[in-house]
């Protein structure tokens, strides 16, 4: 079973998350702050780390950008509010999720999965099956062994970044619409949130792309969504 | 100025006092310019009348001696002796006549008055210039006695009066200059008197109109000590006192804002932590003795109630916070309005009709949570069957749902968005926090759109939602 790490600071909502996550039947660790927890993580590292972004000390981001610098773990953030600043800051530092609190356990708990299967070996191939590497351009795509190089050197991608890329570099020169890539990418229907979507191409533009401002990989399409290529 | 006002009703402020000055200017110059013009010029006519008939008697004592009953050629040449240069004569006498008057005519009451023996002049018209006509009758002296008589030789003198008449011109045009002068100086000092009063009124005008808007920052510049500037003082210092009021009520009103946001807040941690905990309660609730499990239930129920009232007021405090913000995107509306109903398992209980390829750019989490809210309270206080219908109409797409129960009563209506408004007083609580329709209006709002309820005419009521398919601002 997957092992949780839960990083949030107030007593309650630490125990009330940790027994619904265990009854689940996942491992969890709860901590009560970022340095606790990024400490954990380094000693045992853990399958998807929930977030809580208001933390005293270090703030969420921070920890959110510390564990994004050393690897490619999932996070799930859980904001206050859905429609503030604090989600696309989350997203931007690196978060692939996020739950608003209160937050029922069964939506939680379905980001959670969501999340780990992109990490997961199992993939949703679109279209028809592809040559095992894949190039575009700089880039080598490994479908199988989800290693993405530029020039030969490999780049590290989160495991949203990746299941994204994939996504879009599955049928190149076709257009996505932001609600496509949600339910394709994070198994998230219409009510899913388009910030995702922006946030996630946003990083991934900065790890592919020669110029993030013009990029070539990852097109925007003022309202219609995105397009991998064409190079 | 009510005086004033009855004798010149609907006219400005700036009118009335421009025409009072120049009313003023023009009756004192008639009187002054006039009046001096007029007896100017007849001193000037009155000396030159005198000395023209001192000089025509001057003349006259020439002629003699003629005898009373002269020939023409002596009357020719008594003429020839009274004209000169300028000066033409007429001397007759009966029927006999010699020398000419140059053009003038002799009237008869001149003509009268020479008879009587009297000296009389006239001023007539020749060719467009005023000319000074003398007549007189000779007196002879008779040789019987030292008496003169009138002899009937009658003599006409004509002479021009251009030097007088050029006085007299330029004392004319003196006196219009003088009246012309007067009534445009009297015209600007009526136009600097208006401004005086009028400039100060004007700005208290504009000052009290920006007042009016909203601008409770305006204030009027203070210049002298007269009426003006007091009604000035006054101004301000009700601004003032308003502004200070109008603070005073905005912070209360902010206060309580931020009270309920705060409160609600607050109320989110605990919450967090009992919805954590509720599916492990009412997953082992099988195994609890019934009296246990009732009451698991009635708190997993609550909470989850709780939880629903303290997210909406969350999201109508950000309402009234202004600090809510649309997450825009390009949807097919018929896909995210199905989206809508599949997630609430609703597929089966609405009618709908979706046209395929509208195109909007909306916030889709705010259209579902509208749609959500539309379609809930159709089917929770209408009756069935419940219609759902999209529509594009010029730059907006609609989305009706109607019902077919019995409808809004008419009083119900104005306040069917109103916050915790409830039309059935009778209505449980379980069925909603009582701002699901508030939060739906502020939602269409925040999309430059709209809600509104109504009857239909053949029962049941009808929500419409219309919102902009483009409005405008990036992705």
């Amino acid at each position: 079973m997957p092992r949780v790490l839960l990083i949030e600071d107030d007593q309650a909502v630490r125990d009330g998350l940790q027994i619904a996550l265990t009854y689940q039947g996942h491992t969890v660790d709860a901590v009560e702050s970022g340095e606790v927890g990024l400490t954990r993580l380094s000693a045992d590292p853990a399958d998807v780390v929930v977030l809580d972004l208001m933390l005293p000390g270090m703030d969420g981001f921070e920890v959110c950008r510390r564990i994004r610098a050393s690897g490619d773990l999932p996070i799930i953030m859980l904001t206050a509010r859905n429609d503030d600043i604090d989600v696309v800051a989350g997203l931007e530092a690196g978060a692939d999720d996020y739950v608003v609190k209160p937050a029922q356990p069964r939506v939680l708990e379905a980001r959670i999965k969501a999340v780990l299967r992109r990490t997961g070996g199992e993939q949703r191939q679109a279209g028809t099956p592809k040559p095992e590497v894949e190039r575009h351009g700089d880039l080598t795509i490994d479908r199988d062994g989800l290693v993405v190089s530029k020039q030969g050197r490999p780049v590290s991608l989160a495991p949203t970044e990746m299941r994204l890329l994939l996504e879009l570099s599955a049928s190149p020169g076709r257009v996505l619409s932001r609600q496509q890539l949600l339910e394709s990418v994070w198994d998230q229907g219409y009510l899913g949130d388009s910030r995702l979507v922006d946030a996630c191409v946003q990083r991934l533009r900065a790890k592919i792309e020669d110029d993030a401002a013009a990029p070539v990989y990852v097109q925007t399409l003022r309202g219609f969504g995105y397009r991998f290529g064409p190079l | 100025m009510t005086g004033l006002r009855k004798f010149w009703p609907g006219w400005g402020l700036r009118t009335r006092l421009l025409l009072a000055f120049v009313l003023l200017s023009v009756l004192t110059t008639i009187a002054v310019a006039g009046f001096g013009y007029r007896t100017a010029r007849n001193t000037i006519l009155k000396n030159t009348q005198d000395n023209a008939v001192l000089e025509l008697r001057s003349r006259i004592q020439l002629l003699y001696p003629l005898p009373a009953q002269p020939s023409k050629d002596m009357l020719l040449n008594a003429a020839g002796k009274l004209a000169d240069r300028d000066a033409s004569a007429l001397v007759t006498a009966g029927n006999v006549s010699g020398g000419s008057l140059g053009g003038a005519r002799i009237s008869s009451e001149l003509r009268e008055q020479v008879d009587q023996g009297k000296i009389a002049w006239q001023r007539v018209d020749v060719g467009g210039e005023t000319r000074l006509l003398i007549g007189t009758q000779l007196r002879l002296t008779t040789s019987t006695s030292h008496v003169t008589e009138p002899s009937g030789i009658e003599i006409y003198v004509v002479q021009p009066l251009t030097a007088e008449s050029e006085s007299i011109a330029t004392l004319a045009r003196s006196a219009w200059l003088t009246g012309t002068g007067a009534v445009v100086l009297a015209l600007l000092l009526a136009l600097a008197a208006a401004r005086s009063v009028l400039g100060p009124v004007r700005e208290l005008r504009r000052a009290a109109h920006r007042l009016g808007e909203g601008d409770l920052d305006t204030r009027l510049t203070i210049h002298g000590t007269d009426e003006l500037a007091e009604v000035g003082k006054t101004f301000n210092t009700t601004a003032e006192s308003l502004q200070h009021h109008v603070g005073e009520l905005e912070r209360m009103e902010s206060d309580a804002r931020r009270f309920v946001a705060d409160v609600s807040h607050e109320l989110r941690t605990p919450l967090a932590a009992m919805t954590a905990v509720t599916e492990v309660l009412e997953a082992e609730v099988a195994g609890l003795p019934e009296i246990a499990g009732r009451a698991v239930r009635l708190v997993s129920q609550e909470t989850h109630n709780l939880t629903r009232l303290v997210n909406d007021l969350i999201e109508v405090t950000r309402f009234d916070a202004g600090s809510a913000s649309l997450a825009l995107d390009e949807v097919d509306v018929a896909e995210a309005i199905g989206a809508t109903l599949r997630a609430r398992g609703w597929v089966d209980a609405v009618a709908t009709e979706l046209p395929p390829g509208v195109r909007a750019r909306l916030d889709p989490r705010r259209l579902d949570v509208v749609v959500a809210n539309l379609v809930g309270n159709a089917l929770r206080h209408g009756a069935p069957p419940v219609r759902l219908r999209l529509s594009a109409v010029e730059e907006s797409l609609m989305i009706e749902v109607t019902d077919e129960g019995h409808g809004l009563k008419e009083e119900v209506l104005p306040h069917v968005f109103d916050r915790f408004y409830k039309a059935d007083t009778a209505r449980s609580r379980s069925e909603g926090s009582g701002l699901g329709l508030a939060i739906a209006w502020e939602n269409a709002k925040l999309h430059g759109g709209e809600l509104t309820a109504a009857n239909r005419p053949q029962g049941g009521a009808i929500f419409t939602l219309r919102l902009p398919l483009n409005p405008g601002g990036d992705a």
